[in-house]
């Protein structure tokens, strides 16, 4: 699989109306002290115009990975050695890593947003700078006509008396206003698509559902797509419009919203829907764990990954390598499982 | 488990009158010493006049943002911090200011489990002795075969195979370390059990093998309580019998689960119910969505009166001057609320 350059679709120039993003292929290896993991190996999606995709998984899956490979920002001793990543019509990965034309699309055509807003800032820049840095580069604003606009984004962001913060530096914001400061530094160009890697996930829940509802409320108003990464059920049920399912570097499922919560096909979507606490249902459902933990991307054998946990396991699983995804019933609906593929047409 | 009769555990808690636990006006402040003297110069009041009352085999939810005094709570509790004000009777006797020698022999009955699983396990000590050493300080074993027959039997009760007692913390996965986390809480057979966000640093496939571990505890035994501290109300509303919502340092309003979720009266309980995403797509897109506006305040300097008034879409002038009381309000509900009757 890794030995695969991952040209499947040809030519990717004429792009499906609507259609934004295009990930064919990607992988993405580290090379660590007992041999090379392979946190995300052969990824494809697609990002259409003003849609929310959501991808969910749990830590270790490569949906982070994954989302750092589209823009470049992977360090060593991780790589990128495969795949192609079509954005309005340029596959980003022929350009090198640190050139112009992947700085003019990173944080301009693409914003940002990662989980941490306390390490994503830089701690000795004012928050002015760090805004102005992106308008002044993508957009060639002049100091004082930088300073304005980025005052006027912390004031959409709900940050009170936003000229005067101008000038404060990250540590004198509270957790969830340096989040609010990421979200205006993400939109600030406007972007195209925005990538928000666990946006609200270290902060409180008042506080996410703030914020999510501002993300959403602002990339709509810049006519833009969002990329939603998270561990959260509950958050892509309630703003996803089609959502991937990752386990151990590759998509299990992807399908419509509707479809990966009343269909699920893959074992670790059922697993994964059955293990977490509703606040809706009744007290004391046996929650249905799945059993097991997630496998050291070291050294796997070439067989579905969810092979040693699945309930649901057979004979061919365990002797043949990891299945594509293939369809399953509803529109897009794909999982990438023996055991339930081919039930579309039963 | 579909009718409350059929559950034992329900029995023990419903029926049962005996307290385990009763804290009554429980404070908590911390100071904030500068300069070289160690002047006070404020107070984070941590925790600030919180009563309720635990019946023997009952686990109360304790569900709050981070700085509502949720952790604080606990640790008063298992008595890791001396509390500023009030009392905690703990099965009738005042453990507040009882002297630490005279606590000894009941520091069994009251365990803690913490959040933590990487941090709460010393590493340089293997499993077997991490979970065996409150066996040795209470003085719980005579001869060496008892001890290690006691820590395989905790560890088979916990799920973890007796034959990884030699191993060290860095060998286990986080869900299995938080299995040795509780395999030690319960060494000494406790009758109080504090979680402290027991399930929120694992992944969600994890979670559910922690939640279901503990809940078979508690039915395996015969009035085992839990106090679970958690800001995921999912989670609480699933394990607990009853939930006490906390901000600032308060308890705004405590209830059980079903009135909790079907009858939620205090404005921020309300907030907070609708900030948590259900997996259900159909089911959001009919919630109500509450946003509330600002953040919590510091609780270096909290709010006058009800410490939600700012951010209260109900509030009037007299929420800023008056501090509401807890005020039964049916059966088995009471709210902190001046305007909720």
């Amino acid at each position: 699989m890794s030995t695969q350059t991952g040209i499947q679709t040809p030519a990717c120039d004429i792009r499906p109306a609507g259609e934004l993003l295009r990930v064919n292929d990607l992988q993405t290896e580290f090379k660590v002290e007992g041999g090379i993991v392979h946190a995300v190996n052969g990824v494809s999606y697609t990002v259409n115009e003003r849609e929310i995709v959501g991808i969910v998984g749990e830590s270790g899956c490569g949906k982070s990975v994954s989302q750092l490979s589209v823009i470049q920002l992977i360090r060593k001793p991780g790589r990128i050695v495969g795949g192609e990543v079509w954005f309005e019509g340029d596959n980003l990965l022929k350009y090198d890593s640190k050139g112009a034309e992947m700085r003019a699309i990173r944080g301009a055509k693409i914003g940002m947003i990662f989980q941490e807003p306390m390490t994503s800032l830089n701690p000795v820049l004012t928050i002015g700078r760090q805004l102005t840095e992106s308008l002044e580069l993508h957009l060639d604003m002049k100091r004082k006509e930088s300073r304005k606009r980025a005052a006027e984004l912390l004031n959409l962001v709900g940050i009170p008396s936003a000229e005067t913060r101008l000038d404060d530096y990250p540590h004198q914001f509270s957790g969830g206003m340096r989040q609010r400061v990421m979200i205006a530094i993400g939109v600030a160009c406007q972007p195209r698509m925005l990538i928000a890697d666990e946006p609200t996930t270290a902060l409180d829940c008042t506080t996410q559902a703030q914020l999510l509802e501002l993300m959403l409320s602002m990339i709509e108003g810049c006519r833009g797509s969002l990329v939603l990464v998270t561990h959260n059920l509950g958050v892509v049920a309630r703003y996803a419009n089609r959502i991937y399912i990752m386990y151990a570097g590759k998509i299990v499922e992807q399908g419509l919203c509707r479809d990966i919560f009343y269909r699920p096909q893959h074992p670790y979507t059922v697993g994964l829907l059955n293990s977490v606490p509703r606040l809706d249902e009744e007290r004391g459902r046996r929650l249905v764990p799945i059993e097991g933990t997630p496998p050291n991307l070291i050294g796997m054998p070439d067989r579905c990954a969810f092979y040693p946990r699945c309930p649901e396991r057979g004979e061919q699983c365990r002797l043949q390598p990891w299945p594509e995804l293939e369809p399953v019933e509803g529109e897009g609906h794909m999982a990438r499982c023996y055991m339930r593929a081919g039930r579309a047409e039963e | 488990m579909t009718t409350a009769t059929e559950t034992p555990q329900v029995v023990t808690t419903a029926r049962s009158k005996e307290l385990v636990l009763d804290v009554d006006g429980l404070k908590m402040y911390f100071p904030i010493t500068r300069g070289l003297l160690k002047r006070k110069v404020g107070e984070v009041k941590a925790v600030d006049g919180v009563s309720f009352k635990m019946r023997r085999g009952e686990t109360l939810g304790l569900v709050g943002e981070s700085g509502c005094g949720k952790t604080t709570v606990g640790r008063c509790i298992s008595r890791l911090y001396k509390p500023t004000a009030g009392t905690i009777l703990f099965n009738g006797e005042d453990i507040t200011t009882m002297p630490e020698k005279e606590f000894r022999p009941r520091r069994r009955d009251i365990s803690v489990i913490f959040q933590d699983p990487y941090g709460s396990l010393d590493p340089r000590q293997s499993a077997g002795s991490i979970v065996g050493e409150p066996l040795k300080i209470q003085g719980m074993v005579e001869t060496k075969e008892d001890y290690l027959e006691r820590v395989e039997a905790l560890f088979g009760k916990v799920g973890l195979d007796p034959d990884l007692m030699g191993r060290y913390p860095h060998e286990f996965s986080g869900g299995q370390r938080q299995r040795i986390g509780i395999a030690r809480a319960l060494a000494n057979d406790p009758s109080l059990v504090i979680c402290d966000e027991p399930v929120s640093a694992l992944d969600v496939s994890i979670q559910a093998q922690i939640i279901n571990l503990l809940m078979d505890l508690r039915e395996g035994s015969s009035g085992l309580s839990y106090i679970f501290i958690a800001h995921d109300l999912s989670v609480v509303k699933h394990f607990s019998d009853r939930i006490a919502v906390m901000y600032l340092g308060r308890i705004v309003e405590i209830t059980t689960p079903e009135e909790l979720y079907d009858n939620p009266l205090h404005p921020y309980t309300r907030a907070l119910l609708s900030a948590v995403c259900v997996p259900d797509p159909d089911i959001e897109a009919a919630r109500e969505r509450i946003v509330l506006q600002g953040e919590v305040p510091s609780p270096v300097n909290p709010p006058s009166g009800c410490t939600f008034h700012a951010r209260c879409p109900i509030a009037t002038p007299e929420c800023r001057t008056t501090i509401p009381t807890l005020k039964e309000l049916g059966d088995d509900h009471e709210v902190a609320c001046l305007h909720i009757q």
